[in-house]
């Protein structure tokens, strides 16, 4: 199953014949991505050919959707054109846009995705890598070779951080792993992801990226206290970062006596959620969590088979 | 990017809240002259981007000209929680009736921006929300109509707000939205004797994101206040100093973050976070490691790169290139990993530079830069 993306997800892309547009488009193909098409109204009509796929060009997310049946659309358009391009697609009825454009002004950010909740469209993003379901479909830019298809769902604020989790978990694998990204103001949420990964019977454990900056970490800490059964590792980034300062992303800065790491953290360990120290130490979490569970099951399948003798 | 309050004061100014008389100067002779102008009596204040500035001093009330000019002079040259004082502002005094607190700030749990107002203003909000929640209303505005009469009405009335300060509300979500600020905020707004709603002190942050349509904000630049943070700042690179001993740089804002956490656990102070962003280049990479080495107080470097869109064998172009273009006199440990690794690696290699050693993994890359930190400052204070 996995998460938001899956193989049968058609892919439209908003800004695909500009440079990191083809160059991305080209990769998501690559990795399996079903990718039906380009947006952009000056270029409608024409085609680009890519490796082993010609792809049409349509001059809106609406026409897209009425030639090919497109449900997903990842977003490459520059700042200051990228609140219309999410707009539109959430009028032209658009279920998912991954918006992959840096340096968003946050109005802008707060009018696109209270604009798509508003038309039911999910926004992932801005300012993210995307998200990928190995084996089947990758909508955005998060590197596809570096990991297999697995039991494990990830969701992060951080790319690289991302990676740097796949990779060490590459023998095990991922469901789904969604970037959601370091502004201020993102569409999709910790909250949001854990509750997907809770519903869906591919994801057996939830790995949990977060960084310092507001309070979404203590947030989703009390969502899983209330409603997650599956078992949650987490890492937080950011326990050097001085008061005051931005760290890289627009939202890494810790004000007062808030956006800590530190309570993040805390906020996470009594909900329950194991918390790393380094990526390798979270990694480590994981392997043992997943032997626990294995072990219950291996537990209980013993006790189900003697139960099945006695009877 | 955060103002000056002179600054904020100014776009106040232009969309008619009304502001106290002011200018700002750096020179006490200059004070002296500006109280007079403002009829004698003036207050002098620091200009520093930090709250509390009251309290440290640097808030002066001075009762004729010459007062004026020996609290500029004390003034100026303070150190505010860290903050120079370069300028002080001298302001008309008014006769305060009652203080109010007013701001939008915004909202990242509803993405959106909240209202947030009290009838107790003049003092630190957080102490009056801490003590008495229910003195502080807090209004979601909604972004599709955002802040008209009506609502200022209801954020007034929720903060006990009298009806004369509904238009200043009005006002100040208009600079939010025109001036693509984050935050405003007013504190103390007044009602003088006279009945008059004044903006006696603003706080304005703006949102950087937004400089491609803001251009007159080329006249406000955000000064550095560190000459490495200036010469990175002018490279284009993400940079800020710290206090440590190791020079970090890597790529990825969480990927770095992490990595001053790693290099902390292994009982090292990073110098710095440097992140060279995705699809680094090899210039970008070289100019990265010209900053760090540039910085005195870094004893060791440790360069951890996961290319996901950036190649590590540009990563190790750059570091190479580098090294051609500074003489390299400190430890360079270097941990490359995902797309074109083993590439970069075999780069990094071919250039066998006595001083450049490879890690295999990022914690393993952290203790050896750490170590090799450590073991300079001992060396360092033996000699």
């Amino acid at each position: 199953m996995a998460i938001y993306l899956t193989k049968e997800s058609k892919v439209l892309v908003q800004g695909m014949t500009g440079a990191e547009g083809m160059k991305h488009t080209r990769r998501m193909l690559a990795a399996g991505t079903d990718v039906v098409g380009g947006v952009n109204p000056r270029k409608a009509g024409r085609t680009v050919d890519f490796d082993h796929r010609t792809v049409p060009v349509f001059g809106s997310v609406r026409e897209g959707i009425e030639h090919t049946g497109a449900d997903v659309t990842v977003v490459f358009v520059p700042p200051a054109f990228a609140e219309a391009a999410v707009v539109e697609a959430a009028d032209a009825g658009i279920g998912l846009a991954v918006v992959i454009t840096e340096g968003i002004p946050v109005h802008d950010s707060v009018a696109l995705t209270a604009h798509a909740r508003a038309k039911g469209t999910r926004v992932i993003g801005p300012n993210c890598p995307g998200l990928i379901t190995p084996g089947q479909s990758n909508a955005g830019i998060i590197p596809p070779d570096i990991t297999k298809p697995g039991r494990i769902g990830l969701v992060s604020k951080s790319g690289t951080l991302t990676y740097q989790l796949m990779y060490e978990l590459r023998d095990v694998g991922f469901s789904t792993c969604v970037g959601i990204g370091g502004d201020p103001v993102v569409g999709t949420s910790h909250i949001d992801c854990l509750a997907a990964f809770e519903d869906d019977p591919d994801t057996e454990l939830i790995v949990l990226i977060g960084e310092i900056g507001g309070d979404a970490e203590e947030r989703a800490a009390a969502h899983i206290r209330a409603h997650v059964t599956k078992p949650v590792v987490a890492y937080i980034a950011g326990f050097t970062a001085p008061e005051g300062r931005t760290m890289g992303h627009a939202g890494a800065i810790v004000s007062g006596s808030s956006g800590t790491a530190r309570a993040k953290k805390e906020a996470l360990e009594s909900a329950g959620v194991r918390v790393g120290s380094t990526p390798t130490e979270t990694a480590r979490h994981v392997l043992e969590a997943l032997d626990a569970l294995d072990a219950r099951a291996g537990a209980a399948q013993d006790g189900a088979a003697r139960d099945g003798a006695r009877a | 990017m955060d103002l000056y309050e002179h600054q904020a004061r100014e776009l106040f100014k232009e969309h008619g809240i009304v502001v106290p008389r002011a200018e700002v100067t750096d020179s006490p002779e200059r004070a002296r002259e500006i109280a007079r102008a403002l009829g004698g009596r003036a207050v002098v204040k620091a200009q520093v981007k930090t709250g509390g500035r009251g309290k440290a001093g640097g808030v002066r009330l001075a009762a004729d000209p010459a007062e004026a000019e020996e609290a500029a002079r004390h003034i100026l040259g303070m150190d505010i929680k860290g903050h120079p004082v370069g300028t002080v502002m001298l302001a008309e005094p008014c006769d305060i009736e009652r203080e109010f607190y007013v701001s939008y700030v915004l909202d990242r749990a509803s993405g959106g921006f909240l209202a947030i107002a009290s009838a107790e203003g003049g003092m630190e909000i957080e102490e009056v929300a801490a003590r008495r929640p229910e003195a502080v209303a807090r209004i979601p505005v909604d972004p599709a109509t955002g802040v008209h009469t009506a609502t200022a009405v209801r954020i007034a009335d929720a903060a006990g707000l009298p009806p004369q300060t509904v238009d200043t509300l009005v006002r100040l979500w208009k600079v939010l939205v025109r001036e693509d600020a984050l935050l405003v905020e007013v504190n103390p707004l007044v009602r003088t004797a006279e009945g008059r709603i004044v903006a006696l002190d603003g706080k304005v942050t703006l949102d950087d994101n937004a400089r491609f349509r803001q251009s007159r904000w080329g006249e406000t630049r955000q000064e550095a206040d560190d000459s490495l943070e200036a010469r990175a700042g002018a490279k284009g690179l993400n940079y800020v100093k710290l206090d440590g001993e190791v020079g970090v740089i890597g790529n990825g804002a969480g990927l770095v973050m992490s990595t001053l956490d790693v290099v902390a656990g292994c009982g090292a102070r990073p110098a710095n976070f440097l992140d060279i962003g995705g699809g680094a280049s090899a210039r970008v990479m070289a100019d990265g490691l010209s900053v760090v080495l540039s910085d005195p107080d870094v004893r060791s470097v440790l360069v951890n790169v996961f290319g996901g869109i950036t190649a590590c064998d540009a990563v190790a172009d750059g570091i190479v290139r580098a090294l051609d273009e500074v003489r390299l006199t400190k430890p360079l440990v270097v941990r490359l990993d995902g797309n074109n690794a083993a590439r970069g690696r075999a780069l990094l290699d071919a250039r066998a530079h006595p001083l450049v050693e490879q890690a295999t993994t990022m914690d393993g890359a952290a203790r050896r830069a750490a170590r090799l930190a450590t073991a300079a400052s001992t060396a360092g204070q033996a000699g």
